[in-house]
């Protein structure tokens, strides 16, 4: 016993001193599930947020959109993978965490859950979706975590040619025909208040916070954060010339910050416990994707062992 | 050329171990040249014993050019 607190002031110690946690340390078990269940739900957040965007390759304006979205949808391929193996420093296997994905036991982000009705839903996506996983994200590069740290500097790299390829795209349609710039208000209109559920909920109803924090794998509240993304979204607005819908939202002179509405809880609760509008369309698309896969695997498997007989064969002639 | 660690990966063989590694971790012309190795072939240093394995050679300065007083005037050398 007086050794188990030994080791875990001994870990404690290392965090308040600023110190990266790595694979091999010793850490509280809890810390580890901690760390297990938010990377594996980010690693998933990447791989489902591929879909809704996916959806609209075929359909792109022109050949300069439509590569900047392939290249787009690569990167979250990508940093699904990076999150992935960091997720498997901790001794968890990834064919599990992907289980857990398609039995429906992990989440991912509910944003993924509201479907990309128009052209302007990926500039409104590459925009707000982004800039909010950016808010979110780049604190986690100072993660106690050094595995999911280092993932998160490669993502956030990436990430800010995502938000201003979706800027330009809103820009390009509010400078457009006033049907091209009520596009873009309308996919404003839809995409806002999921973009300010995705910081999660208000600090004082957030359960695995405080720890998080002491453990330093959270570095500001979710209110903070979500109070920064305002704050610097609305001046982005103005200048598309759209309005965000909100009719609380203002500029308040002497907290130097905007004051904003109350988010619609019961609709972040009923798209976190399941019943968004395409969470069973997301989820039946991952599980298609893996499943007629299969072969592929198979037969990759199935190619490296026959590669290896032939060697070993070979060599006993030789 | 000295090769720096970039990430992990899952692959069948080594053949796609390399091809995914390039789609991976080369997205932005990260890298010119690219090694992989199954993890379990991997040693790895103990973090925990960094400040011994590591620490001993910062007082070494005499492993170094600049500790050896020369004249200004000496060139090439």
């Amino acid at each position: 016993m007086t050794e188990i607190t030994s080791l875990e002031e001994r870990f404690q110690a290392k965090i308040d001193a600023d110190q990266r946690i790595e694979p091999r340390d010793w850490m509280p078990e809890k810390y580890r599930k901690t760390l297990i269940r938010q990377i594996s739900q980010h690693a998933h957040s990447e791989i489902v947020g591929m879909l809704p965007e996916g959806n609209w390759i075929t359909r792109a304006p022109s050949l300069r959109r439509k590569l900047g979205l392939i290249a787009k949808v690569q990167d979250e391929a990508g940093h699904g993978l990076y999150l992935y193996s960091a997720a498997e420093t901790l001794g968890v296997e990834r064919d599990e965490l992907i289980d857990q994905l398609h039995i429906g036991k992990a989440k991912y982000s509910s944003i993924f859950n509201y479907p990309t009705l128009t052209w302007a839903d990926i500039g409104a996506i590459g925009w707000l979706v982004d800039g909010a996983a950016i808010m979110n994200q780049v604190p986690l590069c100072r993660c106690s975590y050094g595995p999911y740290a280092r993932a998160m500097v490669r993502v956030c790299k990436e990430e800010s040619f995502h938000q201003r390829q979706g800027y330009e795209i809103m820009l390009t349609l509010c400078e457009g025909s006033p049907a091209q710039k009520a596009m873009a208000q309308d996919a404003l209109n839809r995409w806002w208040w999921p973009a300010l559920m995705m910081f999660g909920p208000n600090d004082a109803e957030s359960t695995h916070s405080a720890q998080s924090m002491a453990w330093k794998i959270k570095r500001f509240s979710n209110d903070e954060l979500r109070q920064r993304f305002v704050d610097m979204t609305k001046p982005q607005a103005d200048y598309l010339g759209i309005t965000i819908p909100d009719p609380d939202l203002k500029w308040d002179e002497e907290k130097q910050k905007h004051d904003f509405g109350e988010i619609d809880w019961d609709e972040f609760w009923k798209v976190v416990k399941g019943h968004g509008p395409c969470n069973k369309e997301r989820l039946a698309a991952r599980v298609k994707a893996h499943e007629e896969g299969q072969w592929v695997r198979d037969a990759a498997v199935a190619y490296a062992n026959k590669k290896v007989n032939k060697i070993s064969n070979n060599s006993q002639v030789a | 050329m000295s090769h720096k660690h970039a990430g992990s990966l899952h692959a069948a063989d080594a053949e796609m171990a390399i091809n995914n590694a390039r789609d991976v971790y080369t997205r932005r012309q990260e890298g010119v040249s690219l090694w992989v190795v199954e993890s379990k072939y991997i040693t790895a240093s103990n973090p925990e014993e960094s400040e011994s394995l590591f620490d001993p050679a910062e007082d070494k300065i005499y492993r170094h050019p600049t500790f050896y007083d020369l004249p200004d005037e000496l060139e090439y050398i």
